[in-house]
């Protein structure tokens, strides 16, 4: 139990308190879900329950590797990458040829993580986005089937970039900055990102339930309305702007960019995966989480709002980067 | 033959090593779960592109239900050298198949039968041979006979999608990409045998249309 102890012991009281609200509203999620049947008669709640069964998991997942600190943080999101990635790569038109260009791009992953495990950013930030850029296309021409060839390395460098690139960032924001004042700790804003981001998914899903008429996507996402992503972003900029001074050292302007920002780039990472799958033509990415389809279904919002919200914080609020 | 003394080596192999291996590198997600056979004598046919495919069937299974699950190979690939024998009888739990002897008078599915007899679930590749992992090839009969000798026997169609991506024929590489298995309704033998083949071959026909298009673009 001393480990347990120890574990605890030497995190931020805000962050305890922020899992402890995720915990609480978990809870809140089951007790309607067990009140709906009665409310509604003959309703059908199976994928609403699944869907809160898999949040208990997922949560526990993110708050054992955020406890952990930056170590727990990295791995987890190196395993969230990779299975985001082979999820893509398998359904993206990829030519037979390249077969080993997709064992290439899962190497992209131990290297990024690596670069992020030495607290080497510069290198983190140019790894992907330049050298990965270039090497693919090149390692494809080595290989020589040159039919539908820059449609195939576009889809390498969105997958690599989206899936581990992007995700990335999140286990980035967790090298907590020698000397910076933050106030609940690295592991608080990471906290933040992803509390926001998924409170942002959920948040949209119940208002588009609740009062969604006017679609927004009609040909890319049927289901989304403007109701459900009005309400959203004003539910989760609130959320970002009552809870930002908590957990990121950034007020004022700055926390304000964040709060409004934050959810439209979530809602963006949503649609556009969206459009992926239905150009693949389907629905979910694998069946790994019961309900929510596969990590990348997952996962989409957070690869627009990742990065994002790494390059606000950093600008506004950390003198190192 | 047939008989596993270290059966619990086996189930253990299978659910330390090769499902966590299965799930690394398939994602291992399987539609129709519930229609899997829960005790033998039953039959699983399935198409055929990979070694993963053997794998992934094996995976699927619950402990409880895996000592009885032996997939039907062929008796000239698996039962080469003394490792490979060793591994295919032990861990994999093959009924080896004499295919080269078929045709020639002599009963290559005897080893099955027994099989069925003793209440086990078989998984046989009507197909006879890995093929591209594409389009299913002209299916072997040998299935319908096993099926008429065993009519109790319920026999479950799978597809499976993704397998010839991760380690086609003649790859020594495996590459992680997403797999899924179809499993489809159980029927049984109904007393035609071109009936019961082509019944089994729309029933695969019909998952495949079913399953994402984990393929590749051009194939």
């Amino acid at each position: 139990m001393a480990f347990i102890d120890d574990v605890f012991a030497g995190q931020a009281p805000a962050l305890l308190w922020g899992l402890g609200g995720v915990l609480a509203a978990l809870t809140l999620a089951v007790a309607v879900s067990r009140l709906l049947p009665v409310l509604k008669p003959g309703g059908d709640f199976t994928n609403l329950r699944q869907r809160i069964a898999s949040w208990w998991v997922m949560v526990a997942l993110l708050a054992a590797a955020l406890l952990t600190g930056w170590q727990g943080m990295t791995a987890l999101f190196a395993v969230v990458s990779f299975i985001a990635l082979r999820e893509f790569l398998s359904l993206a038109p990829v030519r037979r040829e390249d077969r080993l260009i997709v064992l290439t791009s899962y190497l992209t992953i131990p290297v990024s993580y690596l670069f992020i495990a030495m607290d080497r950013y510069g290198f983190y930030l140019v790894f992907v986005p330049v050298y990965v850029f270039l090497l693919t296309p090149f390692l494809m021409a080595c290989i020589g089937q040159t039919r539908h060839f820059l449609t195939t390395a576009a889809t390498f460098h969105w997958g690599v970039v989206t899936c581990v690139y992007n995700l990335g960032y999140v286990a980035m924001l967790m090298r907590r900055p020698e000397g910076e004042m933050l106030p609940a700790g690295a592991a608080g804003m990471a906290f933040l990102l992803l509390m926001a981001t998924e409170a942002n998914d959920v948040a949209q899903y119940v208002w588009g339930k609740l009062f969604g008429r006017r679609k927004i996507t009609p040909t890319v996402s049927p289901n989304k309305t403007w109701e459900g992503f009005l309400g959203g972003w004003a539910t989760t900029a609130l959320l970002l702007w009552f809870l930002g001074p908590v957990f990121i050292p950034v007020s004022g302007i700055g926390l304000a960019v964040i709060a409004i920002t934050l959810p439209v780039a979530g809602f963006a990472g949503d649609v556009t995966m969206s459009a992926i799958k239905r150009d693949i033509g389907v629905k979910d990415t694998s069946a790994l989480i019961p309900g929510h389809g596969g990590v990348l279904d997952r996962a989409d919002s957070l690869t627009f709002t990742a990065p994002l919200f790494f390059h606000l914080v950093a600008y506004f609020g950390l003198t190192r980067f | 033959m047939g008989q596993f003394r270290m059966g619990w080596f086996r189930i253990a192999l299978l659910t330390v090593v090769a499902k966590p291996l299965a799930r690394i590198f398939t994602g291992c997600d399987v539609l129709g779960r519930e229609h899997l056979p829960t005790q033998g004598p039953a039959i699983i046919a399935a198409n055929h592109a990979s070694h993963v495919d053997t794998l992934l069937l094996l995976t699927m299974f619950p402990a409880r239900t895996l000592g009885r699950v032996r997939p039907a190979a062929a008796a000239d690939y698996f039962l080469k050298g003394p490792v490979m024998s060793w591994f295919s009888r032990n861990v994999i739990g093959i009924v080896p198949v004499e295919r080269a002897r078929a045709g020639q008078g002599q009963d290559v599915l005897a080893p099955l039968r027994e099989a069925l007899a003793a209440g086990d679930i078989v998984i046989i590749f009507p197909e006879g041979t890995r093929g591209d992992g594409e389009a299913m090839a002209q299916l072997k009969s040998g299935v319908a006979r096993l099926a008429e000798a065993f009519p109790a026997a319920s026999v479950t169609p799978a597809w499976l999608q993704g397998a010839g991506r991760v380690l086609p024929k003649g790859a020594s590489i495996p590459v992680p990409m997403n797999c899924t298995v179809l499993v489809g309704e159980a029927f049984a033998w109904a007393g035609d045998k071109d009936a019961f083949m082509e019944g089994l071959r729309t029933r695969l026909e019909a998952l495949k249309a079913k399953a994402p298009p984990q393929r590749w673009a051009d194939g």
